[in-house]
């Protein structure tokens, strides 16, 4: 493998004219590149970031293909495929992404499927009723996207190459399902209960996305410093709730949070506490589906070998027939 | 069936870089890479992951191992420096501004 195009040498930390390019590259506003030195520590907070980042993708393609086989019309269930699709894309590219920190994706499956690497909290809720697809799409990856936009700009080039890429692909993603509790909204009676129910279920924990507040959140401070993060968590979820009261007027639908309020002063809406205990519970895996989703990414990549065992030896042979490269 | 930890079964599939032409008569850009046991795969990988909306009518893919890259390291000296050559550019030339269709 050539060193100079993915895999990056690991250089020494110690490495005083390194830092110094590394620290004018952050002031210019300027990309780190693969092959450029950077602290050890920058690696190691990109690599856990990202790596939790395609694990999110990839987890996250189970809430919702729950529901493939049983969406309400053939349409919906394109749409759900090709969103499912997607989020496989995503955990690909984030993957190569982190391949260029000098991580191996065997290494990241690994740490996926023994519990020792983490992915997004939101997943480990369960997905009870089909208006769950639309509350995914509305807040979940709404949340993310208000997530994703500022990390375009991150410092490492190939973690923000990704996400311009994922957050192109991602619009489609919260449109439809607006557009699914829309529908439901303008539905029967049981209809737009089952749409105010599911909301009711995911407002809380789409908010948590964003991660704890600042003053609890000890690694933003390092990583904004870096660059790769450009806002806080609370601004993030600020600006999140202030565009969702709107969308949520014209959807018809109730926040679940009595205390939602314009503060004039502000120039925002204010909003109640959220219940961080039992955001640390999912978190430490007490939550509705930490363990199904676990185990049923551990399957499916076990019962894969034979997938990936028989497309090496096709390889290998044809190399040796036709002389190609093969690794 | 496979252990996790199991160095045995390691996937080492190599490397390549995807290149997308977009439509004819333009060139092909380099999209992002992926791993494949082969070239095929390579195509078909690639087709599935950088062309689900239509983002190309061809695709390159190329080892990564065959690409030769210059050192990032000594862009400084490798690189001809810009400074003082104002004059490659159109925009130096000033005093024809007024000149129609120059």
């Amino acid at each position: 493998m050539n060193p100079v195009t993915e895999q990056a040498e690991i250089r020494s930390d110690n490495d005083t004219a390194g830092q110094r390019r590394f620290d004018e590259l952050l002031a210019n506003e300027d990309r780190v590149e693969p092959t450029d030195w950077m602290p050890a520590g920058y690696r190691k907070t990109l690599i856990r970031q990202i790596s939790q980042h395609a694990h999110s993708e990839i987890i996250g393609m189970q809430p919702e293909g729950n529901w493939i086989t049983r969406a309400p019309s053939l349409k919906r269930k394109a749409i759900l495929m090709a969103k499912v699709q997607d989020e496989a894309g995503h955990g690909l590219y984030l993957y190569s992404a982190a391949q260029t920190l000098g991580i191996d994706r065997e290494t990241m499956f690994e740490q996926l499927i023994t519990g020792a690497a983490r992915y997004s909290s939101i997943f480990n809720y369960t997905t009870p009723t089909w208006a769950d697809m639309g509350s995914i799409g509305w807040l979940v990856d709404g949340a993310a996207i208000c997530n994703q936009v500022p990390l375009c700009r991150c410092s490492y080039g190939p973690y923000g190459r990704a996400m311009v890429r994922i957050c192109k692909e991602e619009s489609f993603h919260q449109r439809q399902g607006f557009e699914i509790l829309l529908e439901l909204m303008n539905g029967t009676g049981a209809q737009r209960a089952m749409a105010q129910e599911s909301v009711n279920r995911w407002y809380a924990p789409a908010l948590m996305m964003f991660g704890p507040p600042d003053e609890d959140s000890p690694n933003s401070q390092q990583s904004m410093a870096w660059n790769i993060k450009r806002f806080g968590n609370d601004e993030l979820r600020q600006r999140f709730v202030d565009m969702l009261v709107p969308q949520a007027e014209i959807l018809g639908i109730t926040l679940p949070d009595p205390a939602i309020a314009w503060n004039e002063d502000r120039g925002h809406y204010d909003f109640g506490e959220l219940d961080w205990d039992e955001f640390r519970e999912v978190l430490a895996g007490r939550g509705q589906a930490n363990a199904v989703r676990v185990a049923r990414r551990r399957r499916a990549h076990e019962d894969g070998a034979w997938v990936r065992e028989a497309a090496r030896s096709y390889a290998d042979r044809r190399a040796n027939e036709t002389g190609e490269l093969a690794s | 069936m496979t252990s996790p930890g199991d160095s045995g079964t390691r996937e080492t599939w190599a490397l390549w870089e995807v290149f997308i032409r977009s439509s004819r008569g333009l060139s092909y850009v380099h999209a992002g890479s992926l791993h494949a046991p082969d070239s095929e795969m390579a195509v078909r990988n690639a087709r599935d992951l950088y062309t689900r909306r239509g983002e190309g009518v061809s695709i390159w893919v190329v080892p990564a191992s065959a690409i030769t890259a210059s050192d990032p390291d000594a862009r400084g000296s490798f690189f001809e420096s810009p400074k003082g050559k104002e004059y490659r550019h159109a925009t130096y030339y000033t005093k024809t501004e007024s000149v129609p269709h120059l």
